[in-house]
């Protein structure tokens, strides 16, 4: 399989970027509950892995064994990836205004057992990569030339799990596994810089044995360059794991939420969704 | 012939490696107390040496599952009930198709004190919806629950192990009935004194219903290889058939066998008492594992007593 994509249509994305973000207000609006700024802040990344990079993921029937997999392991940003599961056909349009009511698919956190193309259940901050390095694994056991990518944010990784998957992975050389950090710098109680400072984060996860690329996470081109990165390095066989911190903006799109923890975990009213979706379209 | 069930385990494991290749296994360290090693040694290949990182093993090894594997992880029973978020959520909540192998259950891991005793586990593990929690008497019992781990339950499972080791009491030519009580020590209706017992103690009690028989007191024992999914209508059963019941377990009496039992004769109407036995919502210590028998009242002689002066 070749690893740069042919398929990749900036014009295409950009349309999908902005509808997931129009359907991220209004499915959140409807539910009532959860949160916007940091699906908003991953959408670009998202859209581009899985409409120009992932593979094996283009149909809704039975999934396929050799598919590229991936594991939101900051599952409360999980608005971003159903939009984009309902664009492949994984679940209907209509379902996404059942997000988070009684007896739906749509968990408020990813959900495995409901929805199997979410891979892994998450939501406790700090798992996620651990079962993606699992899957990395009994995947390079099989000789598979599948690829796992695992969406981790910033704030997250003050959580130790993290730590002890960013020692092992490289261990296992498990080059098939790309970690990307949605690095918006917002988490509930302030900027993670406030909070709890990672930096120097490239160096730490250099230190670590990691493949680090750094960019910008909403500039597609950039996105999609960092991922055939990944997939060219793959390509070479075992050796370091990627992980690829992409610095973003949380609430991207909607200028009064830019920026605003506010916007972490509260979702608009009638007439602010309104004025979001106006802005996202223009 | 005694052996500890974690040895019965790990031999039982290389054993059955060779028959279902899906069998991966991970450690933290501490393969050669766990009796991993005995399967790293045999296939290299498939095992993951992880370190000193529970948690991170656990996550590992529900990917692994979620691969097609079928993963079996060790460590001591405490140290992978501290990392139960991880287990709540990457190994039960999504399903994942994985074996937990907690060793040193108890006190009667003896010397190393509370911090490496597995006294909560029962309980925590029992408390997630979907995982089996399994807890055998013996080496051949140990095999036994092993293969019907390997070819027939599906989903998380929890398999709580000795350090010390214990007497064979498998009775010859019985043939394994998967979930149920087993009869170690069966007077029939002559007995009117009823124990279930799991685990080590299983092998205490049966001592102590010897003993008692001597004196003519007897005492039937019922061994609980499956503390959940449990055998509720046969704990109903002894229950009612009995005038002094009471169960034994080397692990906390809040949310172990115990309260399986409890729960179990608790809506049925049963009017016999139940008396857990066990360790009494207090600590461990170091000591002699046979020492820390005596004093939580888990030894032959403890159990005897206790039932002389109940009787």
């Amino acid at each position: 399989m070749p690893n740069s994509s042919p398929r990749f249509d900036f014009d295409l994305l950009t349309k999908l970027c902005t509808r997931f973000r129009v359907d991220i207000i209004e499915m959140l609006t409807e539910a009532k509950s959860g949160h916007p700024g940091g699906s908003l802040s991953a959408i670009d990344l998202l859209t581009v892995l899985w409409f120009a990079r992932m593979r094996g993921v283009t149909s809704a029937k039975a999934l396929e064994a050799s598919r590229d997999r991936f594991v939101l392991s900051k599952g409360h940003g999980v608005p971003a990836l159903y939009a984009i599961l309902a664009e492949k056909g994984f679940i209907e349009r209509s379902e996404l205004m059942t997000l988070r009511k009684i007896g739906s698919r749509l968990q408020g956190h990813p959900d495995r057992m409901r929805m199997p193309i979410v891979e892994a259940s998450t939501g406790s901050l700090g798992q996620g990569l651990s079962v993606a390095q699992g899957l990395a694994l009994g995947i390079q056991a099989d000789k598979s030339p599948a690829h796992v990518y695992c969406m981790l944010g910033d704030g997250e990784i003050q959580e130790g799990q993290v730590w002890e998957a960013a020692m092992s992975a490289p261990k296992f050389k498990l080059s098939n596994l790309c970690a990307i950090l949605d690095a918006n710098n917002g988490q509930i109680d302030g900027p993670v810089s406030q909070v709890m400072p990672l930096d120097p984060l490239k160096e730490k996860w250099e230190s670590f044995g990691w493949n680090v690329i750094e960019i910008d996470g909403h500039d597609l081109k950039a996105i999609d360059s960092a991922y055939t990165k990944f997939a060219d390095h793959a390509a070479k066989g075992p050796g370091k794991p990627t992980f690829i911190i992409a610095r973003t903006v949380k609430g991207k799109g909607v200028s009064f939420m830019e920026n605003k923890i506010e916007w972490h975990g509260v979702v608009p009213k009638k007439d602010e969704a309104e004025k979001a979706i106006a802005e996202i379209r223009k | 012939m005694s052996k500890s069930t974690r040895q019965a385990f790990g031999e039982s494991l290389a054993k059955l490696g060779e028959e279902k290749r899906e069998i991966v296994v991970l450690d933290a360290d501490l393969s050669k107390s766990t009796k991993s090693e005995i399967f790293a040694k045999k296939f290299p290949d498939r095992f993951y040496e992880m370190g000193i990182a529970e948690a991170n093993m656990i996550g590992t090894a529900a990917g692994l599952a979620f691969a097609g594997k079928l993963p079996f992880l060790c460590s001591f029973g405490c140290f992978l009930t501290g990392r139960y978020d991880t287990i709540r959520l990457s190994v039960a909540y999504s399903g994942a198709n994985v074996r937990l192998i907690g060793t040193h259950a108890g006190v009667g891991i003896g010397d190393d004190g509370h911090s490496q005793m597995g006294l909560e586990d029962l309980t925590l593990m029992r408390a997630l919806p979907t995982m089996g929690v399994f807890q055998p008497m013996d080496a051949r019992e140990t095999e036994e629950v092993m293969k019907y781990l390997v070819h027939e339950w599906k989903g998380p499972a929890y398999l709580r192990l000795t350090r010390q080791n214990l007497p064979n009491l498998y009775p010859e030519g019985a043939k394994f009935q998967p979930l149920k009580l087993m009869a170690i020590r069966d007077h029939g209706s002559k007995a009117s004194i009823s124990c279930i017992a799991s685990g080590a103690t299983t092998a205490e009690a049966v001592a102590a219903s010897d003993a008692l028989s001597k004196k003519g007191i007897l005492m039937n024992v019922w061994n609980a290889h499956s503390v959940k999914p449990f055998d509720d209508a046969k704990a109903v059963e002894i229950a009612r058939a009995s005038k002094l019941f009471f169960t034994i377990e080397d692990h906390s009496v809040i949310g172990g066998l115990g309260s399986a039992v409890a729960e179990a004769i608790s809506g049925a109407g049963v009017a016999t008492k139940l008396h857990r036995l066990g360790v009494q919502d207090v600590f461990g210590e170091s000591g002699d594992g046979p020492d820390l028998y005596e004093k939580h009242g888990l030894s032959a002689a403890k159990i005897a007593a206790w039932v002389q002066e109940h009787a």
